[in-house]
């Protein structure tokens, strides 16, 4: 066992706002019905000895076959194939006399191209096993039933198994938490690969099982859960823990999903309900549709054509054989007497002429699948498959730092590539990195910070290369334009002014003390000091938030220790040079929330007076203010303006001294709010909040800059100069979805927006007094509105030939995807040059995807990092996962992976251009080849009223198409 | 990771750009060159001298006009006696054909009624299997078998002008390959036309395949109803306006499907015989070059445009988008 138990922390204050509600009754009276009859006996290994209950074992398959149903199943999949059960058929009458040639000229290419197709298929399958075998084998820590813990296999887990899982860990199946090593039993969990989000989020076990936090406990626990059977629903859980003849309910607050993360937390026990393929995650991966490229459908389409003609001319030309035939008799005299008619088989009996010609009729068919081209399947999947070594090894897309070249991962759809015509992007982690810098700050009306942002990189970029792309039309390379890497994660702030001290000379010393101070308390981020180097690193709920930590102590506040009641840093004296520790009261934490767009913490400081430290967004913060504490108003104003355009995201930092009477007011009424049981508790909860965080004095504003990705603004810019468009789709709030709008060039100055927006005040108003439904009709009708409005405009910008931009919010955006309204939608978003849909669910993602694709027909490509753009990624016609640093699920479930956005740029106008006109060319040319082979047959055999095999047998699979498929993938 | 040029493809490749100047000069390019092969070569077809005699309805006597198969089927002498003149002056070797109609040598059945191993190997008589129904004659094996053999062509001419015999010669007149490897040496026919119903011509049997050349000629199975095969050679000069007597025996039985019969004289050119299609086909590809390279130059010249103008992409004529 490692280290001790960790220092005991009161979490349950800081999460005020967000902690476990009892379900109601009703959901638990179902325990035990249909649906609900799972029973979990908890660390009793030996009751599987009894053969009951007999639940899936923890290993997990993603194959598509095993090694005894691949050759069923991948036959069964090639003769999905119309091409190929035809194929299949003539084979099999090439053995019989109605041959017209030899069956093994039929046979052998036949099964070649089967072999090579399944062959293909067997290469994927292996990889995916691979990767199978890799997470079925990993090791987690198992209780062997003596108090003991040792490592076993993920697969050899069993329901009912008690886990320790440590810190950083995936969880290896669904599971229980039963305690941790807070003593709250409280754990974080990192849920990226599930939901995309990617705060921790707060788990916390029951108070039932809170004592069993070592190893030795666990000699001699036993316990029965009785729960749901396995389902889809990330969300919720309904289930019973029966220990010591106590029953305690279970809610998706106990529950740890496989997929998910521990973190922030150095150990939890949990017993295993769900595992292998019964887990959540796994109920949830949807088998990936087939996609096939257009040039695909196409062909088939040709090859349903040919095969008509096929029939309609063996047909014709059996008809004609049965007639002549049938004249080779004529009153009992031989016209073609050198047929010897009177003496002959039933292929050409004239007694029996009609049979003569059906059985003619299959031999047509067979002679002339020349018609047919049997290889051109085999040829494409061949080009294709080189041709995805050509994306693969492409070095101008090989990510260096991560040592990911581009992956494609299926061949399919290479030529595909080149035909896109909307972009649906995601934001998080695929236009930005998702690590959010410190770079400006406006303090007592002052702005500091001389780093450059991404966007006036861009800026200045984009005015040079409008001037060098009239020299030279070339696609070149994104050039990491050199900037110095900033040495410490999330900070990128330069400015001598108050860098190393130097803020003591500035004007308002006080204001910039008080300044790092408040950013230095006024947070939830946990510290985690090196013990060996006296480090300190912080784990934050959200990057932007480290991002402020990071910049206080950058500037001489080192926060190092959070403790249940106090907040504690090192206070750098620039006189002295000496750090001194400062230490803060933590009274109470008023969380952040979207709704609130704020957070403050109330500390008493050394001198025992009592301060209230908030932080929030700009629209909300300014009606705060006391009317003394608008000294700085108008410049911090104008610079938070400045920090907006230049794409950066702005805090407002604010202060107010309390006194003890209002306080102890406050705390009983919060204290009260807290804890009262109702559904309106977070409503309350948020009004007495509200009554405090007023009056308060400006300091000044934060700019933190969510980074770019390397190259992406000149990226997007050459794919809008190749007429491609690009939606982002993000779950990000709308401020930050336009601000990497703008950074990233999507939205440019002089760009009419539209936005459509559920957030205005009417809204507000109707959402308060209002009663459900109306709020309902009201917003539907409103968004409506704000949708022909915007087509009258779109309409008007049209003829003055100006650029428009649309954003929607994601709860108009439920409203803009009704059936009614969808196609209005849609006509609005197409004839705009730029879409941006903030706050959307996943499902919102794949449902705009899917609109787009079948309303507009149009090719569409989705690019995203995250658990959260799979649905997306699917529903497109091509998906591109990013192979970043974060988790490989988007990679799992896409078609492509780059491994930055800017590869973009030469996945789709090089290699998807290539790929299209090669692949292209050769199916018409193979096709012309095939149906100019059969011209040349049916010309000798004169109107199909005869057949000769005269045609040599092997030039059905004929040399000189050897020859031409090497071109194809060569030039 | 493999950085090879060709992983790269960075491989030297040309790829021309189809500029006026180029697509106009490669039309010119091809119409020069294809008008005056295609002149040369109808010329030459134009030189060859053809006489065509179809006699095979005016070979029939009167009396049997209405039932002409009776009168080919009955056995006994079919001479026919008819004249040619010589339109121009026909330079030896003057080739004389048959010329078939309405003859399926390429129906399945019949094509396949062979055996080449028989044909080649003395050993392998008993190979019939292929050739029913004439594989077996009174218990032995046919040789050479099949129903391709067993209808072999049996008129015959010869020639004479002026009380002067023009001998044939017929030998050389089926591929050299033939004779050689498909026709054994020592392979003899057997039990030829010895069945119940005869077919065509019969064969000495005291001679080898191999110099048996009509044979050889008709077992080379046409591909087209309509085909010509090769009877001799007349190795002198005629001269024009000679008149030539030839006396057909009528034996082969065409009438049964309506088939017609034509005797051939033809010399030959540089090009072989007596084929417009070439020169045609020629001129024709020529000539259309020449006009598109003449409409290109129009257009160049009355109406040009710069070459990549991406202000003609789709998406560029509407401003408002991208």
């Amino acid at each position: 066992m490692v280290g001790g138990r960790r220092k005991k922390q009161l979490f349950s204050r800081i999460y005020a706002f967000s902690s476990g509600k009892a379900s109601s009754d009703v959901e638990y009276s179902l325990i035990g019905g249909t649906d609900f009859s799972r029973r979990v006996f908890c660390n009793d290994p030996e009751i599987f000895e009894t053969g009951y209950p007999n639940y899936e074992n923890n290993y997990v398959r993603t194959t598509k076959y095993t090694l005894v149903t691949f050759f069923p199943k991948a036959l069964f999949e090639q003769f999905r194939r119309v091409g190929n059960v035809y194929f299949l058929i003539c084979s099999f009458l090439a053995f019989t006399p109605l041959a017209p040639y030899s069956p093994l000229s039929t046979f052998l290419p036949f099964v070649l191209v089967i072999g090579v197709t399944m062959g293909k298929e067997m290469v994927e399958d292996w990889r995916r096993k691979k990767q199978d075998i890799e997470v079925n084998n990993r090791n987690v820590k198992v209780h062997h039933g003596d108090g003991s813990f040792g490592n076993t296999k993920w697969m050899n887990l069993r329901v009912g198994d008690v886990v320790k899982v440590e810190k950083d860990e995936f969880f290896p199946a669904d599971l229980i938490l039963l305690s941790s090593c807070y003593e709250e039993t409280i754990c974080y969990v990192e849920t990226t690969n599930l939901d995309g989000e990617n705060n921790l989020k707060l788990k916390q076990a029951l108070e039932a099982t809170s004592n069993l936090n070592e190893d030795s406990k666990f000699r001699n626990f036993k316990a029965i859960i009785k729960c749901e059977d396995p389902n889809a629903n990330l969300y919720s859980f309904v289930g019973s823990l029966e220990v010591e003849e106590q029953m305690y309910p279970l809610t998706a607050q106990q529950l740890l999903l496989r997929g998910s993360k521990l973190k922030n937390t150095d150990y939890v026990y949990g017993v295993v309900i769900f595992a292998g393929h019964d887990t959540k995650v796994i109920q949830n991966s949807t088998a990936p549709p087939s996609k096939r490229s257009k040039i695909e459908k196409r062909t088939d389409k040709i090859i349903y054509l040919l095969f008509s003609v096929l029939v309609f001319m063996s047909f014709t030309g059996s008809v004609f054989f049965g007639i002549a035939t049938r004249e080779d008799l004529e009153n009992g005299r031989m016209t073609r007497w050198y047929l010897r008619p009177d003496d002959t088989s039933i292929y050409y009996d004239p007694k029996r002429a009609p049979i003569a010609a059906v059985l003619h009729f299959l031999t047509a068919l067979m002679l002339y699948s020349y018609l047919i081209p049997v290889s051109l399947y085999v040829y494409m999947e061949i080009v294709k498959v080189l041709q995805s070594l050509f994306i693969n090894r492409d070095l101008h897309m090989y990510y260096e730092e991560a040592d990911k070249p581009a992956i494609a991962r299926t061949s399919n759809l290479n030529e595909e590539l080149g035909q896109v015509d909307t972009i649906l992007s995601d934001k998080t982690g695929t236009l930005t990195c998702n690590s959010m810098e410190f770079i400006k700050c406006s303090v007592a009306g002052t702005s500091y910070g001389r780093s450059v942002t991404e966007v006036e990189r861009a800026l200045a970029g984009r005015k040079r290369s409008s001037l060098a792309q009239m020299v030279t039309e070339e696609w070149g390379f994104v050039e990491d334009s050199p900037k110095p890497e900033p040495s410490v994660k999330g900070f990128n702030f330069a400015d001598e002014r108050i860098m190393m001290g130097n803020w003591v000379n500035e004007p308002h010393l006080d204001v910039i003390q008080k300044f790092f101070q408040l950013l230095a308390i006024c947070h939830t981020v946990i510290p985690d000091v090196d013990e060996e180097t006296g480090t300190v690193s912080y784990e934050a709920e959200s990057p932007d938030e480290a991002a402020l930590v990071v910049a206080s102590r950058e500037l001489g506040f080192e926060f190092y220790e959070r403790t249940q009641t106090s907040i504690s840093f090192l206070e750098l004296d620039p006189m002295s040079g000496r750090k001194f520790k400062r230490l803060y009261n933590l009274l109470n934490i008023l969380e952040f929330s979207s709704s609130r767009k704020r957070m403050s913490v109330i500390v008493r400081n050394e001198e025992g007076k009592l301060i209230l430290l908030c932080k929030g967004a700009d629209s909300i913060m300014f009606e705060r203010l006391a009317t003394d504490g608008r000294e700085f108003e108008e410049q911090t104003k104008e610079h938070i303006n400045e920090y907006a355009d230049a794409g950066l995201r702005t805090l407002v930092v604010a202060y107010r001294e309390l006194d003890d009477q209002e306080y102890s007011e406050f705390s009983d009424e919060y204290a009260k709010a807290k804890n009262s049981v109702s559904a309106d508790r977070e409503v309350v909860v948020e009004a007495v909040a509200d009554k405090i965080e007023k009056d308060l004095i400006l300091l000044g504003a934060t700019a933190v800059e969510d980074k770019l990705q390397n190259g992406v603004p000149e990226c997007i810019d050459k794919l809008a100069q190749a007429g491609i468009k690009i939606w982002v789709l993000t779950g990000d709030k709308m401020e930050t979805a336009i601000n990497t709008g703008h950074a990233c060039s999507l939205l440019r100055k002089g760009m009419n927006q539209i936005i459509i927006s559920s957030e205005t005040p009417e809204f507000k108003a109707l959402n308060k007094a209002g009663d459900e439904f109306n709020v309902c009709e009201a917003s539907r009708s409103s968004i409506l509105n704000q949708i022909i409005e915007g087509n009258v405009l779109l309409e008007e910008s049209s003829e003055r030939s100006e650029a428009l931009a649309l954003i929607i919010d994601g709860k108009s955006l439920t409203y803009a995807l009704e059936d009614d309204v969808k196609d209005l939608f849609l006509e609005l978003a197409v004839g705009c040059a730029s879409v941006i849909c903030c706050r959307s669910s996943p499902k919102q993602k794949a449902l705009v995807t899917r609109l787009l694709k079948v309303k507009t027909g149009m090719t569409t490509l989705a690019i995203g990092d995250g658990a959260n753009d799979i649905g997306m990624l699917q529903e497109a016609d091509i998906g591109v996962g990013i192979s970043g640093f974060e988790g490989m699920q988007a990679v799992m479930s896409s078609d492509i992976a780059i491994a930055q956005f800017r590869f973009l740029e030469r996945l789709l106008l090089v290699h998807g251009h290539w790929c299209y006109r090669r692949i292209s060319s050769m199916v018409t040319s193979l096709l012309v080849h095939s149906v100019f082979r059969f011209f040349l047959l049916f010309r000798f055999l004169d109107q199909g009223v005869n057949l000769q095999f005269y045609y040599q047998n092997l030039k059905m699979f004929g040399t000189e198409n050897h020859f031409s498929i090497t071109k194809f993938f060569i030039k | 990771m493999g950085d090879s040029r060709f992983t790269q493809q960075e491989l030297p490749a040309c790829k021309p750009i189809l500029t006026p100047r180029w697509v106009i000069s490669t039309f010119m390019f091809v119409s020069l060159v294809f008008i005056p092969i295609g002149v040369a070569s109808l010329f030459a077809s134009r030189d060859v001298v053809e006489i065509i005699d179809r006699y095979e309805t005016d070979c029939i006597p009167q009396d049997f006009k209405n039932d002409k198969v009776k009168y080919i089927q009955t056995p006994g002498e079919k001479t026919c006696n008819r004249t040619l003149t010589v339109p121009k002056h026909m330079k030896h070797p003057i080739y004389v054909y048959y010329q078939l109609d309405n003859f399926y040598q390429n129906h399945r059945r019949y094509v396949k009624s062979r055996s080449d191993k028989q044909l080649r190997n003395p050993n392998s008589e008993n190979d019939a299997s292929a050739c029913k129904p004439e594989d077996m004659a009174n218990g032995m094996p046919i040789v050479p078998c099949g129903l391709i053999a067993w209808s072999l062509f049996n008129d015959t001419y010869s020639f004479s002008r002026t009380n002067q015999i023009l001998t044939v010669n017929k030998k050389g007149i089926s591929w050299k390959s033939d004779r050689d490897h498909k026709f054994g040496k020592n392979v003899y026919p057997k039990n030829f036309q010895s069945g119940k119903l005869i077919g065509g011509a019969n064969l000495s049997s005291s001679i080898p395949l191999s110099e048996q050349e009509d044979l050889i000629v008709w077992m080379r199975t046409a591909a087209l109803p309509t085909f010509r095969k090769l009877y001799g050679k007349i190795e002198v000069d005629l001269q024009e306006g000679e008149v030539i007597n030839v006396t057909v025996e009528n034996n082969y039985n065409t009438y049964s499907f309506n088939g017609k019969k034509k005797l051939v004289l033809s010399t030959t050119s540089w090009l072989g015989g007596k084929n417009d299609f070439l020169g045609t086909a020629y001129l024709t590809v020529g000539g259309l070059c020449f006009l598109l390279a003449m409409a290109f130059t129009i257009v160049y010249l009355i109406k040009p445009r710069r070459l990549g103008d991406p202000s003609y992409l789709s998406w560029n004529q509407n401003p408002g988008g991208h």
